[in-house]
């Protein structure tokens, strides 16, 4: 056999098969040589493919099978050896690179899978943040509802818009089918349906407030689903084929006032909510979604304040319409007081005097007709009817004057009279009770007491009046004396009461003894009050209002002056003593002449005699100039022996420097009026001083001197003193 | 061209309110030329030169009482500082009563060297203040003189 490098195949040539291999050999070739190209273009195409090096490798990897497989197309049949080299080079090289391939593979395969799952991972991530950007833009949205639901809602302090608005607004934002609010009555026991969105609810329609699903809705403050078919979501005719949307209900608190304690805030324990409904749109498949609900619970929060704000107007605009009409009211009433008091003074204006003249006319007539001659009837009949209208007058005269006292509307009316007729008169008009009683009265009137004073004539008549018709009815044996006289000083005079003597007052006293019944010295404080009387068997008879003393009380008081009652015991007489501060007129005229205002510009002074004294020669000579400037006629004279020796009658007034240390100054105060007795003779005394404290002028009071004048005096300041004090005759203003 | 007599009695007024603003006069002053009319024509000027007579006796008291060193009788400076008290305010010389007041707290404690110069300062503010209203009373006469009326200065 000849020998030829041919290379027999394996086996034997089995024609099918061969050409099945043939054709398959070839198809795979073709795929191995497309691929790297496939694989080249598109990498070409693509920016980024980090894994070139591999991507080389790989293409030679499969150009190197690719061309094993095509090599393997002339194995089929005989082929030269330099086909089997070419053949087993290719081999060779193929699994070189195969190798070196798979190596590298091993290395790079992880990377490739682990690119592929972050990207997965980045892939979620971004679904994931999608999703949550979803949700924050809800939440932004429902922020933004919410603001303007509240918006709307606290816009109003209506508490009907509050409510309207907000389920219109809620309505609106939520596109809500039905909306509903369930307000509780004013029992409490059930809720009524108050508003609706969508439909008007004729008729009041209550639910009973202890159903189960209401007690759930209100025991939790947010917003909880409810079935459909409960009877507050039930609220329009069902037909039957709609499929009812979801329905939600809240509660709604309602705060009152008193809720707002200062200590703590309102506790939701304040038991009264209303409920709001909302119901989805039936067949639309909505659901709540939870940020939806949070909306609503805002709302109904919202709801809550901007209710109880609205609540809080409304009470304060009641409190104050009720407050106007109080105002009113009290008005009226005021007004109707005030004609009440006008129509009552009138009323005792003019039953005073209506009542009082025919009073007096019978009492002064049936006195008279008692001096006739009588017979012991007729007599006794007079004198009951003396007595009886003697009773009635006091007793009208009483409680006239006390209404008037009581008010405090009472008031002096001064006037000039005559003392010795007034106590000559009262005499009179008591003497007739006291003859029939068998009691002589005594008039004592002091030497000095002045004629003609000035005080409130019928009121201190009708103190003494008083004492001295007490004094005759609580008597029944002995004698009654009326003592008046000047006071000077306070020898028996209560303890918190004295007299300080001031200018042309004077302090008239007048003490009225009787040996009557006497009075319990306990009793004595008692005697002044109001209706009280000591209830002794010797009074009880006497009957009288109780009023007269404690009415005379109040004269004496706003006379400055006081009143008091010693007794030494029942059966032991008592006397009776009063203090009343009376001026002294220096006219002796009737009363009724009217005072002419002086002006003090125009009153003259023209030769009005002055005496001044001041050691000091600079101010002798200008006091004696400023008088003189007024037109009087002055003296001067330097110390105080020559003053007294000069002083007389006919200085009206006496100017005295007391300024030098010393209290000499004022004893001649003191030796002038010893000098002058009689009151009216003695010049007035000034004290001209350079200081003006209250000592000065408490020492020139003491001391007798009628007026204080601060040096240096100006011109117009003397001018007005010398007027002021020749009209009043005191002066302690000038200072 | 301003008239004699209109020159003078600027120079009244000026020198007048002068007085015043000085503290030389008070109000008291015033009150005394309102008492001066036809019955007394001379009345201030009668007043202020008694009241410098007496300044004048009076500190001469005061300074024979200071003079005896050792037995200085307090209570009659005292007493003397309180007649020129009392006369420099009747008359409106303030600045005298002022200090009248000072030399009457210096006798109450007894202060020799206080005395002194309260003595002195008085002594000082009567001549200054006499010169001063002899001044006015000079301008007052050529006012007369030279035929004009003596202008009435409200201070």
């Amino acid at each position: 056999m000849e020998v030829c490098n041919c290379i027999e195949p394996q086996w034997p040539a089995d024609e099918l098969l061969m050409k099945y291999q043939y054709i398959s050999d070839f198809f795979i070739a073709v795929a191995y040589f497309s691929i790297p190209l496939e694989l080249i273009y598109f990498v070409k195409k693509s920016a980024v493919f980090p894994y070139r090096w591999v991507l080389v490798q790989f293409g030679a990897f499969i150009v190197l099978c690719g061309a094993t497989h095509l090599i393997n197309l002339w194995t089929f049949t005989t082929h030269s050896r330099t086909v089997a080299l070419v053949m087993t080079t290719a081999k060779v090289l193929t699994a070189v690179v195969s190798c070196a391939t798979a190596l590298m593979l091993v290395h790079i395969i992880p990377d490739l899978l682990s690119v592929k799952t972050r990207e997965l991972f980045l892939k979620n991530k971004a679904a994931e943040l999608d999703r949550e950007m979803g949700l924050i833009r809800t939440q932004e949205e429902t922020g933004r509802h919410v603001r303007m639901l509240t918006h709307e809602i606290r816009s109003t302090l209506d508490r009907h818009t509050i409510l309207k608005t907000t389920l219109v607004e809620l309505g609106r934002t939520l596109a809500l089918e039905e909306c509903a609010l369930w307000m509780p009555t004013r029992t409490g026991l059930e809720l009524q349906l108050s508003y609706t969105l969508r439909q008007q609810h004729p008729v009041e329609y209550t639910v009973p407030i202890q159903l189960p699903v209401i007690n759930q809705v209100f025991g939790t403050s947010r917003a909880v689903k409810i079935s459909p078919n409960s009877p507050v979501a039930r609220l329009r005719p069902v037909s039957g084929k709609y499929l009812l949307g979801e329905v939600v209900a809240v509660r709604v608190p309602l705060l009152h006032l008193s809720n707002f304690q200062i200590n703590d805030w309102p506790e939701l324990s304040t038991k009264r909510y209303a409920l709001m409904v909302l119901m989805l749109p039936s067949d639309s498949a909505r659901q709540w979604h939870v940020h939806e609900l949070e909306l609503v619970e805002v709302v109904a929060d919202q709801v809550a304040v901007a209710l109880s704000h609205a609540a809080i107007l409304e009470e304060s605009m009641r409190a104050r319409d009720l407050l106007m009409e109080q105002n009113v009211a009290l008005d009226i009433a005021r007004r109707e007081a005030e004609t009440a008091i006008r129509a009552r003074n009138d009323f005792l204006a003019v039953m005073n005097h209506e009542m009082r003249t025919p009073m007096h006319a019978i009492i002064a007539l049936s006195s008279l007709l008692q001096e006739t001659e009588l017979t012991p009837e007729q007599r006794l009949m007079v004198e009951t009817v003396l007595k009886s209208s003697s009773l009635l007058a006091t007793l009208m005269n009483d409680v006239l004057d006390l209404s008037r006292l009581e008010d405090g509307s009472l008031q002096l009316e001064l006037g000039t009279f005559n003392l010795h007729t007034l106590f000559r008169e009262v005499l009179n008009l008591i003497k007739p009770i006291a003859v029939v009683k068998k009691l002589p009265i005594t008039l004592n009137l002091a030497p000095d007491l002045p004629e003609f004073v000035v005080g409130d004539e019928k009121r201190l008549m009708q103190i003494i009046l008083n004492i001295v018709g007490n004094a005759v009815k609580f008597s029944k044996q002995g004698s009654i004396s009326v003592t008046a006289l000047v006071t000077k000083s306070d020898n028996r005079a209560p303890p918190d009461f004295f007299v300080v003597p001031t200018g042309s007052h004077f302090y008239l006293r007048v003490k009225v003894k009787d040996l009557g019944a006497g009075i319990n010295p306990q009793d004595i404080p008692k005697l002044f009050t109001k209706f009280a009387q000591t209830q002794s068997l010797a009074t009880r008879s006497s009957g009288g209002s109780g009023l007269g003393l404690a009415i005379s009380k109040r004269f004496v008081n706003l006379m400055e002056g006081n009143i008091w009652i010693e007794s030494e015991g029942v059966g032991k007489g008592c006397t009776a003593i009063f203090d009343v501060k009376l001026a002294i007129s220096n006219e002796s005229k009737q009363s009724g002449i009217p005072k002419v205002p002086a002006n003090p510009q125009h009153v003259n002074f023209a030769g009005l005699k002055v005496l001044v004294m001041d050691e000091n020669g600079v101010s002798r000579m200008v006091t004696k100039g400023l008088l003189v400037h007024l037109g009087c006629e002055v003296t001067t004279v330097s110390s105080n022996e020559e003053c007294l020796r000069v002083v007389s009658h006919e200085h009206r007034v006496v100017f005295m420097d007391v300024c030098t240390p010393g209290v000499e100054n004022y004893q001649i105060a003191l030796r002038i009026h010893e000098k002058f007795t009689k009151r009216h003779q003695r010049p007035l005394l000034v004290a001209l001083t350079g200081n003006t404290d209250k000592s000065t002028k408490e020492k020139c009071m003491s001391f007798g001197l009628d007026g204080v004048l601060l040096k240096p005096v100006s011109l117009d300041n003397m001018r007005n003193v010398l007027s002021d004090l020749l009209e009043h005759r005191v002066l302690y203003e000038a200072m | 061209m301003d008239t004699l007599v209109a020159q003078l009695q600027r120079q009244f007024r000026d020198y007048t309110i002068s007085l015043y603003h000085q503290g030389f006069l008070d109000d008291q002053f015033t009150e005394l030329k309102k008492l001066q009319d036809e019955c007394s024509p001379d009345f201030v000027a009668e007043v202020v030169s008694l009241f410098f007579e007496d300044c004048e006796k009076l500190i001469g008291n005061m300074a024979r009482a200071l003079d005896q060193t050792g037995n200085v009788d307090f209570s009659l400076v005292g007493s003397s500082v309180h007649q020129l008290k009392g006369s420099s305010s009747s008359v409106g010389a303030k600045r005298v009563k002022g200090l009248c007041v000072t030399f009457k707290e210096c006798c109450d404690s007894q202060s020799f060297e206080g005395c002194v110069r309260c003595l002195q300062q008085v002594d000082i503010e009567y001549k200054s203040l006499k010169a001063k209203l002899q001044d006015l009373f000079n301008l007052e006469q050529q006012i007369v003189q030279a035929g004009g009326r003596i202008p009435q200065v409200d201070i």
